[in-house]
């Protein structure tokens, strides 16, 4: 109970600070907080042969690199990768970036589109905190064969799927559902009141649909396990994971949805209290090399925003991704902007009261 | 006087170490986490010092319906444990005796050889739809389809009554083997039957095992986070998991300070209210 | 022996009782009974049985033969606390969490008696152990010896036919045993129920019995009256437990009649009374006699009559008012003899050292076949 959130906490703050230490007794590490898949073993065996530096990876997730940055105010890290959307508000509210020296990039090796979309929704009071890496959708993972009905979020609450659903109960899962109920949530991003009507209707929906779900996923290995058993036939998920599941069975993939898929950047970004921003340079200019960018798309199994790198793509993963994005479902694909300070009280909200509700 | 000076420092200085300890983690934090507790957030980046977050747990029915299933549940599985665990300590107690005794003793620890995720993994793939007893059940031809066991509330109390075993064991062991084996003879010999001689002699004797016993099960039940929500699932609705929401996926440190100061507050309370109840008083328990 | 009789003259009756632990037989084949009313002991050393017979009696365990019979009915089957004996345990196993009273009212509740009688019994029973404002104390507020008296009370309140006392006063300390030893008969009287008492000291059973049973090795090597116990052992080991004794061992040499020529171990040659079967010639023997049974004498003269004579010095005197003895040596052999001083007067100024003649009649020095043959008895099974 309380202790166990203590615990957390100085568990957070003990962690963070003893990772602190040994970061400044040896200088030449890079401290990574990134995503699973983000930074492969064989790229941080090249990265240490070029430079020397080591890398210390810790995964974890949007909400998570938030919170670790917050507790400690933004030291423990060299370097973190958030979505592009989760930077401004965050370092609006609690401060935990430092600005990006685009000096030091080689902007060379971006694309330029995604360089610019990046650096307009990272941008807080004139500075960019933060530069594109990976990016990637959310969507639908889909077996075709037992619930070959589902084309859009709102079909994950029909009848044919009931007690086979699973989706996260978190934000994308809310915007999804807007957008698939015909609203624009992003649209109403800066105006607090309209966007709490959306999420009203959509909590409603979602309180609606709860019996049709089987269990709300947190962690990708479990969705992937529940799919692969057969006990969940349709899922909001992101797309990689429709396309490892499509290899081991071809019914089941990943499906762009009719209202379109929400397609997210993850980035680079300074923890404010970075120890070797150096090596945190260093790690980009080598990763956004188009071979090495490859490799990492090989183990996250999403594209990068490094130019050139499609030539070394695999093509299998191509393949996939043009079967699951024809031109027009790119074209339809809903970037998330920046999400302002605040808007993420009123979605917790909705969360509790849907996590709360009794399912029948 | 000298003397008396120099041997309370003496004795100062022996506490040292476990006043250290208990300001540095036990005493600060807490004071942090209250000061964290009433600041409201009024705009983002303005706070002001108010009572809001913790009026919020009391006007908002979900967090509130949300700390009485806790506390329900709690109880449940504390009562479910202790009448599973008292005739097994009783065995282990009073019939067994040597190997076997040991045998059985670590046969109650055996669960806590491994983390409590993989003992709730394990769970999980015992009961779920594809899982051991589903398919095994097929198999016999007991039932026709998959039967998913996860995600219901008996689950829950399954998992919780499993992990809470050992809490409940110990304590009775310990009290029940301190039972002379005279005074149950005696029981019988004055004209009791079985009932009567649980009721007059063993269980009066066995309260302070009992009674610390149910408290520890008790606040591990309503603190545990990963067992409720694993088994849970989409309804599984564990205080501790609104707490963990509020400090990680939230951003909500004051909320999740309040939560967590009404969880100790409020679990105080049942434990006291339990106390009251069972006319036992803490420092018999623990004396 | 109370065959067809409804109504037995014996409250309890056992017959052929054996209980085995594995292969070893700790109850071996005893028979005996007990009359209304009577205070009846079984002493016996450490580990000879006592308990495993009292709990067979008590229910706690099954015999493996013979029957346990309680005002003529069977008792083989009957579950503890369904039998019309009650028992005191050996450290009283009085209730902790309950007061004086509410240990005595147990029982009654159990046996359904109203609220308002039990209050009366409860009472008038603390006024007979002349306790009678202890029913609101808690049990460790008690002394040793209140404790005692409540631990009876407690089963007496139910009014048993037969209480069994498992050494209960093996937890006092000595001047209280003496005093409780009293007590205990006095209560045993004023109730008038019979009362299995079971001990290990020889003066608690001497005192407060009516009849004594004498244990060793899982059987009953003789029961009788103290008196009978004290001077007519029937048995080496009887003779040996039984109060004090001088003790030689020794060949038989010659028998005429009952009488018996033994030549001990250390070289002397003593006329005993033979009891039993085992004093033929050539039989190895002990030889048993009180110190009280031998006279002293500063002259040889005196003892003329005595079939055994000897001389000695005085070793060792040991002075406890009427209670006081002399240890003796025989210079030829070292031996010992334990003597109790007459009071008379006459050897009031006895000292260590002094010469001294002793003497003991025939009929005084007993003789008896060696106990090593009987002791394996036990272990046939
Ligand atoms: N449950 C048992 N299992 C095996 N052996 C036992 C058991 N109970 C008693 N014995 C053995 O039986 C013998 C008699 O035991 P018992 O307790 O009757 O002796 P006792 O005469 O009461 O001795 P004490 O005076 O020391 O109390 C002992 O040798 C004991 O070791
Ligand atoms: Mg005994």
């Amino acid at each position: 109970m309380l202790k166990q959130k203590l615990k957390m906490v100085t568990g957070l703050l003990v962690g963070a600070s003893v990772l602190g230490l040994s970061g400044a007794a040896n200088a030449e590490t890079l401290r990574l907080l990134t995503w699973g898949g983000y930074a492969p073993e064989n790229v941080i065996e090249l990265f240490q042969k070029e430079t020397g530096i080591e890398v210390e990876v810790t995964k974890s997730n949007n909400e998570d690199m938030i919170s670790k940055l917050r507790a400690t105010g933004g030291s423990g890290f060299d370097l973190a990768q958030p979505s592009q959307d989760r930077i401004a508000g965050a370092q609006f509210e609690h401060e935990i970036y430092k600005p990006i020296d685009l000096s030091k990039i080689n902007a060379d090796l971006f694309i330029a589109s995604m360089m610019d979309g990046t650096k307009k929704n990272t941008t807080v009071d004139g500075k960019v905190y933060g530069v594109p890496h990976i990016w990637g959708t959310s969507g639908l993972i889909v077996n075709r064969k037992e619930a070959g009905s589902i084309a859009d979020y709102t079909d994950l609450c029909s009848e044919a799927v009931a007690g086979k659903v699973s989706y996260r109960l978190k934000r994308p899962t809310l915007i999804g559902f807007a957008f698939s109920m015909g609203m624009d949530p992003f649209a109403a991003y800066d105006d607090t009141a309209k966007y709490s009507e959306i999420m009203g209707k959509v909590e409603e929906k979602l309180i609606d649909c709860k019996s049709n779900v089987k269990s709300y996923w947190s962690g990708g290995d479990a969705l992937m396990n529940l799919i692969r058993s057969g006990e969940v036939t349709a899922a909001m998920a992101w797309d990689t994971g429709g396309w490892k599941l499509n290899q081991e069975n071809a019914d089941v993939t990943f499906v762009a949805p009719k209202s379109g898929a929400l397609g997210w950047i993850d980035t680079f970004a300074l923890p404010a209290k970075t120890k070797n921003e150096e090596a945190a340079y260093k790690w980009i200019n080598f990763v956004m090399q188009p071979k090495i960018a490859a490799m990492i798309t090989a183990s996250a199994g999403n594209f990068t925003a490094s130019k050139g790198a499609d030539e070394f793509a695999e093509p299998a993963l191509k393949k996939q991704f043009q079967d699951s994005f024809p031109p027009e479902a790119i074209d339809n694909i809903k970037w998330y902007p920046p999400v302002p300070a605040g808007l993420e009280d009123i979605e917790g909200k909705v969360l509790d009261r849907v996590k709360a509700a009794q399912s029948n | 006087m000298k003397l008396g000076n120099s041997s309370k420092l003496g004795l100062l200085l022996l506490m040292a170490p476990l006043l250290i300890w208990l300001f540095a983690l036990i005493l600060l934090p807490h004071v942090d986490m209250f000061f964290l507790s009433i600041r409201e957030k009024v705009a983002p980046r303005v706070y002001q010092t108010s009572m809001a977050n913790y009026m919020e747990f009391f006007n908002e029915p979900l967090y509130w319906n949300t700390f009485a299933r806790t506390a329900v549940m709690s109880i449940l599985t504390t009562a479910i444990t202790l009448l599973i665990a008292f005739p097994i300590s009783y065995y282990i107690a009073k019939m067994l005796k040597g190997r076997m005794k040991a045998f059985l003793f670590v046969l109650c620890l055996l669960p806590f050889w491994v983390s409590e995720l993989v003992r709730t993994f394990g769970w999980m793939i015992l009961l779920r739809e594809t899982g051991i007893v589903s398919s095994t059940l097929q198999w016999m031809g007991v039932v026709d389809g998959p039967i998913e066991f996860l995600y219901t509330d008996a689950t829950i109390l399954v998992g919780l009554v499993y992990s809470s075993m050992l809490f409940m064991v110990v304590p009775l062991v310990s009290t029940l083997e301190s039972l002379d084996d005279s005074y149950i003879e005696a029981g019988y010999d004055l004209g009791g039957n079985g009932f009567t001689v649980l009721r007059e002699v063993v269980i009066p004797h066995a309260m302070p095992g009992i009674v610390s016993g149910c408290i520890v099960v008790f606040m591990l039940s309503l603190g545990n986070y990963l067992t409720p929500v694993l088994l849970g699932g989409k309804d599984s609705l564990w205080f501790t998991e609104q707490i963990y929401a509020q400090f990680i996926t939230r951003f909500n440190w004051e909320q999740g300070a309040a939560f967590g100061f009404l969880l100790l507050i409020l679990s105080s309370l049942i434990v006291w209210a339990g106390l009251k109840l069972s006319r036992q008083t803490l420092s018999e328990t623990m004396g | 022996m109370a065959n067809g009789a409804d109504v037995s003259e014996f409250d309890l009756e056992c017959s052929n009782l054996t209980k085995r632990f594995g292969g070893f037989t700790a109850v071996n084949n005893i028979s005996f009974n007990i009359p209304n009313g009577s205070f009846f002991s079984i002493l016996g050393p450490s580990g000879c049985g006592k308990t495993t017979l009292l709990r067979m009696l008590a229910g706690f365990l099954e015999p493996d033969e013979g029957d346990i019979r309680i005002k003529n009915r069977s008792m083989l089957g009957v579950p503890p606390n369904k039998r019309p004996v009650n028992m005191v345990f050996q450290h009283l196993a009085l209730f902790p969490m309950m007061t004086v009273a509410e240990n005595i009212a147990y029982g009654l509740k159990r046996q359904g008696v109203p609220k308002a009688e039990i209050a009366v019994k409860v009472q008038s029973a603390l006024d007979r152990i002349n306790l009678p404002d202890a029913g609101p104390k808690r049990v460790d507020q008690l002394s040793g010896g209140q404790k005692q008296r409540i631990a009876i009370a407690r089963c007496l309140v139910l009014d048993p036919d037969v209480l069994l006392l498992d050494e209960p006063l093996g937890a006092l300390d000595l001047k209280l045993r003496e005093h409780m030893k009293v007590e205990l008969k006095q209560l045993q009287s004023q109730f008038g129920t019979t009362f299995v008492y079971i001990t290990h000291d020889q003066s608690e059973a001497l005192v407060m019995s009516d009849q004594v049973a004498v244990m060793n090795n899982g059987v009953f090597e003789q029961v009788g009256d103290p008196q009978d116990l004290y001077y007519n052992p029937k048995t080496a080991f009887v003779a040996g437990f039984v109060g004090d004794t001088n003790r030689w061992k020794g060949v038989v040499k010659a028998t005429s009649g009952s009488e018996v020529q033994v030549a001990t171990d250390d070289g002397l040659t003593l006329t005993a009374t033979g009891i039993g079967q085992g004093c033929k010639t050539g039989d190895a023997v002990d030889i048993f006699v009180r110190p009280e049974s031998v006279a002293l004498s500063r002259s040889a003269d005196a003892l003329s009559g005595m079939e055994n004579r000897l001389a000695g010095q005085v070793k060792n005197v040991l002075f406890n008012g009427a209670n006081s003895r002399i240890l003796v040596q025989d210079p030829t052999n070292g031996g010992e003899i334990m003597v109790t001083l007459p009071q008379t007067g006459e050897f009031n100024d006895l000292r260590a050292g002094q010469d001294l003649h002793l003497g003991w009649k025939l009929s005084q020095a007993k003789c008896f076949a060696q106990e090593a043959g009987k002791a394996s008895g036990a272990e046939v099974a």
